[in-house]
């Protein structure tokens, strides 16, 4: 296990530095200079050029990335443009929020999802495998933003019953939080529901054909048993795969709709910084979400080779 | 192909699907003949009118027609679809189908390339793009197609993989036929099914893309008849009048649909193998 680890490791590394490369040029193709548009209209060429070599602009490119990139291996992300807050500590204020709205999404959807997908390949050719069918394709089709919208006009203006928008923290209340969270956390997790829901099924559909499956049942084995003992625990093994992929809709989605309920996560920031053209903010996010998005695939992949022994010893 | 269509129309809901498509285009070639009334014009007397028997789907907050401009609408999903997509296809395929074909240090740079926006979510990568190009169509569908450029790839890349020791690639190779001949001849047409697939799944993408980006205000100019900025401008409005958030929702989320279930029904029909138990 433990060489497998270390070799995932050893994959994420030029992942990361490619990251690290992308991130920073990117930034740099935006038009226009930084340190014109910090000065403003109290631009003057000697003031400009101060702090060009303050900043280390006055350094070729290649320079200023080594420059970059050791500071951020130091932890520092550079400083928001707009508010002078370092960067990491806007993101750290901010993570808490969008990791559990994320973490609450992924475990609503799998507690729905994983559950109906095994009923529709238990139940297959039935009204009910149908009927979560078109559940299905109509979650993956749905707009989150849209969902989103919806929700509020039903649950918040019409019937009085959930806030529209504002964020309580843990801390202050966990009641208040929680419903705060209802319906960020439906437009969010649907279609990673959706998703989850029907690769279980035809996860499940496969492993139901397998001989050993056959085995147990001539063997007088119940239906329950079968699923829960014998396929569940191999049919994960794709569903982990794509859960994990999910991740990265999460994230870009919690862009939208943290932006819709006022969720104070790191996908409004990220806006905020686009809005404000504060650009070491917008950098230092990206990189920022990237690395998280990596760790959390390492993760999976560990966990994949946990439930599949086959793949640790490819 | 006979039979992969037979295969397909026994798919009610692939079927379903297609006219709903083909209903789109329809729509959007003669928008100006279907769209009761211009997308752009306003009415101070019909301001917020619900649905009616003039204006089927009511009207938003300038007194604008929201069924005309529903309509109109589905000429920027569709133009975003096509361009975008388009876009991502060739550029994707064509790093597939090289990193492939040629291996070694060209295939271990285009795959890193791939795994390095891959490691971005697709939302995010296409804001940023958006951030730096600037809100307008043409960088919107420049960032969409960007940002599917590496799952055509990757597709490419594999199914390449896949054939490129096969018998009749090496009696080519053997024949001294040229290699541009043996890429665009022998192993294009025989990766294409996975291809066209993705295509289809990749419009819907396309589509919401467009929606989500235009409904944060990073997306074409907010006059623009475009889904997302009237969802976008129907949060405002929508406790008064319902239907001006319902309505745009309703095209993108059937349009979203269409394709899905035909990528579905096109996957089962070019691959009876993977049926999903169906």
């Amino acid at each position: 296990m433990g060489r497998y680890i270390l070799h995932r490791l050893i994959i994420a590394v030029p992942i990361l530095i490619g990251i690290s490369i992308l991130t920073f040029f990117l930034i740099r193709l935006v038009p226009g200079d930084t340190v014109t548009a910090m000065l403003g209209t109290n631009y003057n060429p000697e003031q400009a050029a101060r702090l060009r070599a303050q900043m280390g602009l006055d350094k070729p490119v290649i320079i200023q990335y080594f420059i970059w990139i050791g500071h951020v291996l130091c932890g520092n992300l550079g400083y928001s443009s707009f508010t002078d807050q370092p960067v990491l500590t806007a993101l750290l204020q901010r993570l808490p929020v969008t990791l559990e709205l994320a973490l609450l999404s992924v475990l609503a959807a799998l507690l729905i999802s994983i559950p109906l997908g095994i009923c529709a390949a238990s139940k297959r050719g039935t009204a009910a495998d149908y009927g979560s069918g078109i559940l299905g394709m109509f979650g993956i089709s749905v707009p989150n933003f849209w969902l989103g919208t919806l929700l509020i006009l039903i649950f918040s203006l019409h019937l009085h019953l959930l806030p529209s928008s504002g964020f309580q923290s843990l801390s202050k209340s966990v009641p208040g939080n929680l419903l705060s969270m209802i319906m960020p956390v439906i437009a969010l997790g649907t279609a990673v529901g959706a998703v989850t829901m029907r690769s279980t099924r035809s996860a499940m559909l496969d492993v139901l054909e397998e001989d050993y499956i056959k085995m147990a049942k001539a063997k007088g084995a119940g239906n329950l048993r079968i699923i829960w003992k014998h396929a569940l625990r191999n049919a994960m093994v794709p569903v982990a795969t794509i859960v994990g992929i999910q991740i990265g809709y999460l994230l870009g989605g919690s862009v939208i709709i943290e932006q819709i309920f006022g969720l104070p996560g790191i996908g409004q920031l990220a806006l905020q910084a686009i809005s404000n053209r504060d650009y070491s903010l917008l950098q230092g996010t990206i990189l920022f979400v990237a690395l998280t998005f990596i760790v959390i695939n390492l993760a999976i992949d560990v966990i994949y080779g946990l439930i599949n022994p086959r793949i640790r010893y490819k | 192909m006979i039979k992969i269509w037979d295969r397909f129309r026994h798919n009610p809901a692939a079927v379903g699907g297609l006219l709903f498509i083909l209903l789109l285009i329809a729509s959007a070639l003669l928008a100006k003949q279907v769209a009761p009334q211009s997308p752009y014009a306003m009415s101070t007397t019909a301001r917020l009118t619900g649905p009616s028997a003039v204006h089927w789907f009511g009207t938003d907050q300038f007194g604008r027609d929201i069924f005309s401009r529903i309509i109109y609408g589905s000429r920027i999903s569709l133009q975003v679809g096509i361009i975008a997509v388009g876009f991502s296809f060739v550029l994707g395929t064509l790093m597939g189908v090289i990193a492939g074909y040629a291996g070694g240090w060209i295939d271990q740079i285009i795959s890193r390339i791939t795994d390095i926006l891959f490691a971005l979510p697709d939302i995010l990568l296409a804001l940023v793009i958006m951030a730096i190009l600037g809100p307008s169509l043409n960088n919107l569908m420049l960032a969409i197609g960007i940002v599917y450029t590496p799952i055509f790839s990757r597709i490419a890349r594999g199914a390449v993989l896949n054939i490129r020791d096969s018998l009749f690639i090496e009696a080519a190779y053997s024949m001294g036929v040229k290699q541009y001949k043996i890429l665009l001849r022998h192993l294009l047409p025989n990766i294409l099914s996975p291809l066209i697939v993705q295509i289809t799944l990749s419009f819907a993408f396309a589509i919401l893309a467009e929606a989500s980006l235009s409904f944060l205000g990073l997306g074409v100019s907010p006059d623009t008849p475009s889904w997302g900025i009237m969802l976008s401008s129907a949060k405002d409005w929508m406790e008064l009048s319902w239907w001006t958030a319902v309505f745009p929702g309703l095209a993108i989320t059937l349009a979203v649909l269409s394709f899905n279930v035909v990528g579905d029904g096109l996957r089962d029909a070019l691959d009876p193998r993977i049926n999903n138990g169906q």
